[in-house]
């Protein structure tokens, strides 16, 4: 990643959007050669394979991480994305009362009129997919059942649109790509940890030494631990920059044997993204719904798009999440009144108590 | 004014937290005190510059550069590569407050640096015109730009003590986020009050009639700033501020903050009672930032405080008509 040319955001405070729907492409003075890539994750046709996290793993030479526990979260043992774990796949098991709740929330969703599709090209007529609340039950496949159902999705950094580890990274390591994607240069980063704060996704994070924890076994080393490359540097999904630069399909798409993981022009699909969540709202699976796909949220939209069937907190994301850098004026007006308040203190002060 | 949202009731990936936490030690809870002695001790040296006290200035330009090498130390020891601490000056990046902060960190210790360098330089000898260090022919050009070192290394104060608010807000920390109209007045507050401890602790009374002063506005201000703060941020987002560990500082910050804006009303003309308020005053002050630092990090890893506010203001907006600007949409 370092024989990129290098994009500062130098100045980009004044002149430069902090938060709504831009190109972030151009944004950074790329040309534009490229289409901003992205993933469509559809999480209705994931089966739970891991093979993303295990094709990730293995592409990228992440080193194991954490202290291989098991943890009764249904088939989930990796537990979130982390600095070795770029691609996670969450599992919740449901009974009949939270697919009711979650087909419920996706009625209101439908009901707010919510944005569909914004220029009116193919996808859904908002509308002509709402079905009534006594619509039949819709079609389940196995192991699924009207009784349970299984929840299972392949989670990766969005590559936001204003994505807030990049905003906040002091030294320029995280930097947005050619393709829109963001990326860090692991020669260039100091393991400040600013960009750990600064993601509303929890998703980047300093690599330490791969162990979450000495293993406690007496006399015990789980396997072979081989030393950990890029230590104490920030790691979070490239999305593939080096396969990208080579013209390939990043590892965790191209393994994906449902194409439930789809790697493509971003915009393109956000359309496809659309057109299947209204194929899913017409057979009455109205807990089908979109997160990332409008520009208009608290981070322009973001370049990893998901088909979710509950409410994002459900699988561990944020509900509402907001680049913190779009109160940044604000922040700094604030600081800059206390700061001349200090001065005013420090003045009042000295004159005040004259000899 | 808020909406119904059960507060209780929200969903979670089996308990699992939705944002991290920075990987940041007790290190940079010790910066963010020190970088506000610092700041303060900055502002105080330049009064005392221009009032002809020269004990507190001295003092206070020695407090100030001791400060911020100790926290800029801290700072670099909480790295994940400590020798590429340099990298921090790559760039000048307005978005990112930890870039700013560092040029502003850098431009404070040029500044205080060479006046202090001045003041070491005039230690233990009174009256002669020879200095305690071999600075030969350089000794008049240090003189002669020493006073401007003062001002320069005061210009870098106020930000100095200000940034590291914005750096803790300006992240999706809920807690910290949450505080981020109102933790600067907090901060340079307590910069001040702690400063002027540090002043109260070593340089004796007859100079210290303007930072006993400074002590009273910068408890005032402390005081009422965290109230404010507290007042007008999400009451969930609040939480971590009054649980535990950081709950107890916070609680022990205000009764020394308090009791130290007192001192220095009624015993800050006695020398020992000096020392203890300026004790009191240092304390305050770390208490509120260990307290700070330590509640955004309890914050980040329990999702409770990242969705219940999340949930709120997203309901907020859809009661008042606003359905546009959702993350999750259905179509
Ligand atoms: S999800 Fe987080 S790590 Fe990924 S681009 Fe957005 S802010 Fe950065
Ligand atoms: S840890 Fe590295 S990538 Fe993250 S903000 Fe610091 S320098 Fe930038
Ligand atoms: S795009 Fe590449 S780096 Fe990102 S999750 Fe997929 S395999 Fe891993």
């Amino acid at each position: 990643m370092t024989s990129s040319p290098q994009r500062h955001s130098t100045g980009d405070l004044l002149g430069h959007q902090l938060h709504g729907p831009t190109d972030p492409i151009r944004d950074v003075g790329w040309d534009g050669t490229h289409a901003r890539k992205g993933f469509f994750t559809d999480t209705s046709i994931c089966i739970g394979c891991k093979a993303c996290e295990v094709a990730c793993k293995e592409w990228n030479r992440n080193p194991r991480d954490g202290d291989l526990e098991i943890t009764g979260w249904s088939y989930d043992n990796s537990q979130s994305l982390g600095a070795s774990t770029w691609r996670h796949v969450a599992f919740v098991e449901q009974d009949r009362e939270a697919i009711e709740a979650a087909r419920e929330s996706g009625r209101r969703l439908v009901s707010l009129g919510m944005p569909t599709v914004r220029d009116g090209g193919a996808g859904s007529e908002g509308g002509g997919a709402t079905p009534s609340p006594d619509t039949p039950l819709p079609p389940t496949s196995p192991p699924d059942t009207p009784e349970f159902r299984w929840l299972m999705a392949s989670d990766v950094c969005k590559h936001c649109t204003h994505a807030g580890c990049l905003d906040v990274c002091p030294t320029g390591a995280l930097m947005r790509t050619e393709f829109g994607t963001v990326v860090v240069q692991d020669d260039v980063c100091n393991g400040c940890g600013t960009c750990v704060a600064g993601c509303p996704f929890g998703v980047v994070e300093r690599r330490s030494d791969g162990t979450a924890a000495p293993t406690t076994r007496r006399g015990e080393r789980k396997g072979e631990q081989p030393a950990v490359p890029k230590e104490g540097v920030a790691q979070k999904c490239t999305l593939c920059y080096d396969r990208l630069r080579d013209e390939e399909t990043p590892a965790c798409a191209k393994t994906c044997p449902t194409t439930s993981i789809r790697f493509g022009d971003h915009d393109e699909l956000v359309t496809s993204a659309r057109a299947r969540v209204a194929e899913l709202h017409a057979k009455g699976m109205t807990e089908a719904r979109l997160y990332g796909a409008n520009e208009l949220d608290g981070v322009g939209g973001t370049g990893s798009v998901f088909l979710l069937l509950d409410e994002p907190e459900v699988y561990g994301l944020p509900p509402d999440p907001r680049v913190p850098t779009a109160d940044l004026g604000v922040m700094f007006d604030r600081a800059g009144i206390a700061a001349l308040g200090m001065i005013g203190a420090a003045v009042a002060a000295f004159v005040g108590a004259r000899r | 004014m808020v909406p119904d949202v059960e507060a209780e009731d929200f969903a979670s990936y089996y308990g699992r937290a939705v944002v991290k936490p920075p990987p940041w030690g007790h290190e940079v809870a010790a910066y963010l005190f020190l970088g506000g002695v610092a700041g303060g001790s900055g502002l105080i040296a330049l009064g005392a510059q221009l009032t002809g006290r020269d004990a507190l200035r001295r003092n206070a330009r020695l407090g100030g550069l001791a400060s911020v090498a100790l926290g800029g130390a801290a700072l670099v020891k909480d790295l994940g590569r400590p020798e590429r601490f340099y990298n921090m000056l790559r760039t000048i990046k307005l978005t990112s407050p930890m870039s700013i902060g560092s040029w502003v960190l850098t431009a404070y210790s040029a500044g205080i640096g060479v006046a202090a360098v001045a003041e070491v330089d005039r230690l233990g000898s009174r009256g002669s015109s020879r200095g305690l260090l071999p600075l030969g022919p350089l000794r008049p050009v240090l003189q002669a730009v020493e006073p401007w070192a003062g001002w320069e290394a005061a210009a870098f104060s106020p930000p100095l003590a200000a940034y590291t608010a914005v750096l803790l807000s300006d992240t999706a920390n809920p807690t910290w986020n949450a505080m981020h109209r109102d933790l600067p007045f907090v901060f340079v507050s307590s910069a001040t009050l702690a400063a002027a401890g540090l002043a109260m602790v070593t340089t004796p009374t007859r100079e210290t009639a303007p930072v006993r002063a400074l002590a009273v506005i910068g408890v005032v201000g402390d005081v009422v700033a965290m109230r404010l703060t507290e007042a007008r941020m999400d009451p969930v987002a609040a939480e971590p501020l009054h649980q535990g560990h950081p709950g107890q500082l916070m609680r022990w910050a205000e009764r020394l903050a308090v009791g130290g804006g007192l001192g220095a009303l009624l015993l800050g003309s006695n020398r020992a009672g000096a020392i203890l308020t300026g004790l009191a005053l240092l304390g305050a002050s770390a208490a509120t930032r260990v307290g700070v630092f330590e509640a955004g990090i309890a914050s980040a890893k329990d999702p409770r405080y990242t969705v219940l506010p999340q949930r709120r203001r997203l309901e907020a907006r859809r009661a008042a008509g606003v359905t546009d600007d959702s993350i999750t949409t259905a179509g």
